[in-house]
């Protein structure tokens, strides 16, 4: 009966352990460094980072080198950790408005105060395969790292300052306007209790702050392209380093640290009521760990739509959108169709066999109707 | 680099910080004093994929004690591969003795079966839920479910149990079967077979239910009533093996289940895994009866 109930359970997993080590080592080349990953493949950390909801990145690179560079296991992996310890503080509002900034674009004005400036993006490289990577030396590192500090002038640093946002303008000018609609202002924590339906904003931005971005890019975009009525302007997109404090037993706000966020603030035109026939400005909000444009700018996007429910569009349904982005509990559910499910399966053969027997016996349905033995796909 | 040096041991025992596990035991007596009722809860992230019985697994964790025995069984088999992760992992964090014994578990938890064995007001049972919403296939909207329970609306559900009668001749649930607690709340039962529906009712142990992706609790507390759903012409029935049974032992009064042999031919074996040891080593067994498995001539 070897391969009806999995026998020897103990044993097989043993082995698939060790085979993934094997796997991962067999080629024997020389083992990637948790430094390296995390500032090499530092994009890949932010992900995870995000995904996860811990902002540790060493971890986060010790997770997607045990993981193999899968993001998605990586970022579990982060998940299961966080769970192990305990949340003591709950930090003050972090402020973007003191953030430090490393790239900060409008789509909506040419010019915004501070300029438009790119930072690190491959928005306007050409996407050619570089194979001179294959060749990359420490030599080719330094010769480059060299010539690019050679052209930095640290004095430079002083004179940059933070910067009135693009919503700032519109909002004193009056066009920015809050949405009509009724918003529950609760503050919740998703990572301790449950979210609920309707659920309040906060609820809402901190599901898809961890959601996966590939959910939230899908259902983003299908806001855009047709099934929904959102098409929002980039108003300002912001990635750099914001400071963090805590406040302490005795009442003191403290710093502890900065870390790397990116900011997406998307302007779309409000639907007006009946009553108020003067179009006006709305915002969506995104907000992410490390450098994620796409999470931040589709978050931006949902947001926006899901404050305006119109029944038809799934991006503006929340509960479709916040259940189904939730990137690790979709992978688990769907992967864990892989397990043994005989005993389910053996209780709806038991009904279909006999609505089958029933059919042949010639006393189906009332109705006349031929019976339908398939009411659902077993699992 | 961060290291933790402050603990001689790298995890808290059983794995989640106290004050989580403190939330879940709450969350659980709220469950117990409301019986079928699904409370929500943190269900914090375990090392375990989602959909894999991070539900059990919470409840389990929350409430296990150093002195307690545990035994997991995975579609009925102690030996499946997830139970035996799930076990690993428990005694890894607890360092709690495990066994196959059905008696001489103290906290049993599982996927989709329960026990032949008659369980005892010395047992907690745990149930693995994939789906804690017996409304859903009726109502796909979470926040129009719990109205509908809170308000005992369950209109719906009647109308596509009779829909099922109408268009097949039975009612086809399956696995899962809902049952109505105490009265009052339609529950999941969490996709086990019917056969161990009528185990429910009046039972001596307590049955804690972790839905851990869905992040729900519920409870049927010792000698509760509940009775599967049905109507007065229609009425529930448990799975039917033809008069078959286990080819192993001959044993006929267990969930049995169908094996296809290398020639093709069927067999049927019995499906607890502890339950056919103990019946293929001549061992004394005390069987869960019911009017249900009582109609099955032995």
């Amino acid at each position: 009966m070897g391969n009806v109930a999995v026998k020897g359970g103990a044993d097989a997993i043993g082995h698939a352990k060790e085979l993934v080590e094997f796997y991962r080592l067999r080629e024997q080349t020389p083992p990637v460094s948790i430094q390296q990953v995390r500032t090499q493949m530092r994009l890949a950390v932010d992900k995870v980072m995000g995904e996860g909801g811990l902002y540790a990145p060493e971890y986060a690179a010790i997770a997607l080198k045990q993981a193999e560079g899968e993001v998605f296991e990586a970022a579990f992996i982060l998940r299961a950790f966080i769970t192990t310890l305990q949340r003591r503080y709950y930090s003050e509002t972090i402020n973007t408005r003191e953030m430090f900034i490393r790239r900060k674009i409008s789509a909506s004005f040419r010019e915004i105060p501070g300029g438009q400036v790119l930072g690190p993006t491959r928005d306007y490289t050409q996407r050619l395969l570089d194979t001179t990577l294959a060749e990359e030396t420490t030599e080719t590192m330094q010769d480059f790292l060299s010539a690019m500090t050679g052209r930095i002038d640290p004095r430079a640093f002083a004179d940059i300052n933070t910067f009135d946002k693009v919503i700032d303008l519109l909002r004193r000018e009056g066009l920015l306007q809050p949405v009509g609609n009724d918003e529950d202002l609760t503050l919740k924590d998703i990572t301790r209790e449950a979210i609920r339906f309707p659920a309040p904003r906060s609820a809402r931005l901190q599901m898809m702050a961890r959601a996966e971005t590939g959910g939230l890019m899908a259902l983003g975009y299908s806001s855009l392209r047709g099934f929904g009525n959102t098409h929002p302007t980039v108003g300002e997109l912001r990635y750099g380093t914001v400071p963090l404090r805590v406040k302490d037993p005795s009442g003191r706000v403290r710093y502890i640290g900065k870390i790397e966020v990116t900011e997406a603030e998307m302007i779309t035109s409000a639907k007006t009521s009946k009553k108020k026939s003067v179009p006006y400005y709305a915002i969506g909000y995104g907000l992410c760990f490390g450098q994620n444009d796409t999470k931040a700018i589709n978050m931006g996007i949902l947001d926006r739509a899901m404050r305006s429910p119109d029944g038809r569009s799934p991006a503006t349904d929340a509960e479709f959108v916040l259940y189904h982005t939730e990137g690790i509990e979709a992978m688990g559910f769907t992967n864990h169709l892989k397990l043994p499910h005989y005993v389910t399966f053996q209780a709806d053969l038991s009904n279909t066999r006999a609505a089958v027997r029933r059919e042949k016996n010639g006393q189906a349905a009332s109705s006349g109707s031929p019976a339908k033995t398939k009411e659902k796909e077993p699992a | 680099m961060i290291e933790n040096k402050k603990f001689r041991s790298r995890y808290n025992f059983a794995f989640i910080d106290e004050a989580t596990k403190k939330e879940i035991r709450r969350k659980l007596l709220k469950a117990v004093a409301i019986p079928g009722y699904q409370c929500p809860y943190s269900s914090p992230e375990m090392p375990i994929a989602r959909g894999w019985g991070t539900g059990g697994l919470h409840v389990t964790l929350a409430i296990i004690g150093r002195d307690d025995v545990f035994k997991i069984i995975d579609q009925g088999s102690d030996a499946s591969v997830n139970a035996c992760n799930l076990r690993d992992f428990v005694h890894a964090m607890t360092g709690c003795r495990t066994t196959f014994d059905t008696r001489e578990a103290t906290l049993i938890q599982t996927r989709h079966r329960i026990t032949e064995e008659f369980l005892t007001d010395k047992q907690i049972y745990i149930f693995q839920v994939p789906q804690p919403e017996p409304l859903r296939a009726v109502e796909r909207y979470e926040y129009r479910t719990r109205q509908m329970h809170g308000e005992a609306d369950y209109a719906k559900m009647w109308v596509s149990l009779y829909e099922s009668f109408v268009r097949h001749g039975d009612i086809m649930l399956g696995a899962g079967y809902p049952v109505k607690v105490n009265g009052r709340y339609i529950m999941a039962s969490s996709p086990i077979p019917r056969w161990d529906i009528p185990n429910f009712h009046q039972a001596e142990t307590l049955y804690l239910f972790g839905a851990g992706r869905e992040k729900r609790l519920y409870a049927i507390p010792p000698h509760t009533t509940v009775e599967p759903l049905e109507f007065e012409d229609v009425r529930f029935h448990i799975e039917d093996f033809n008069g078959e049974n286990c080819y192993q032992t001959g044993h006929r009064k267990a969930f049995l289940d169908e094996l296809y042999l290398d020639d093709g031919s069927k067999k049927y074996v019995v499906n607890d895994s502890n339950f056919l040891d103990k019946l293929k080593l001549g061992k004394s067994t005390h069987p869960f009866t019911n009017p249900y498995i009582n109609q099955i001539k032995a």
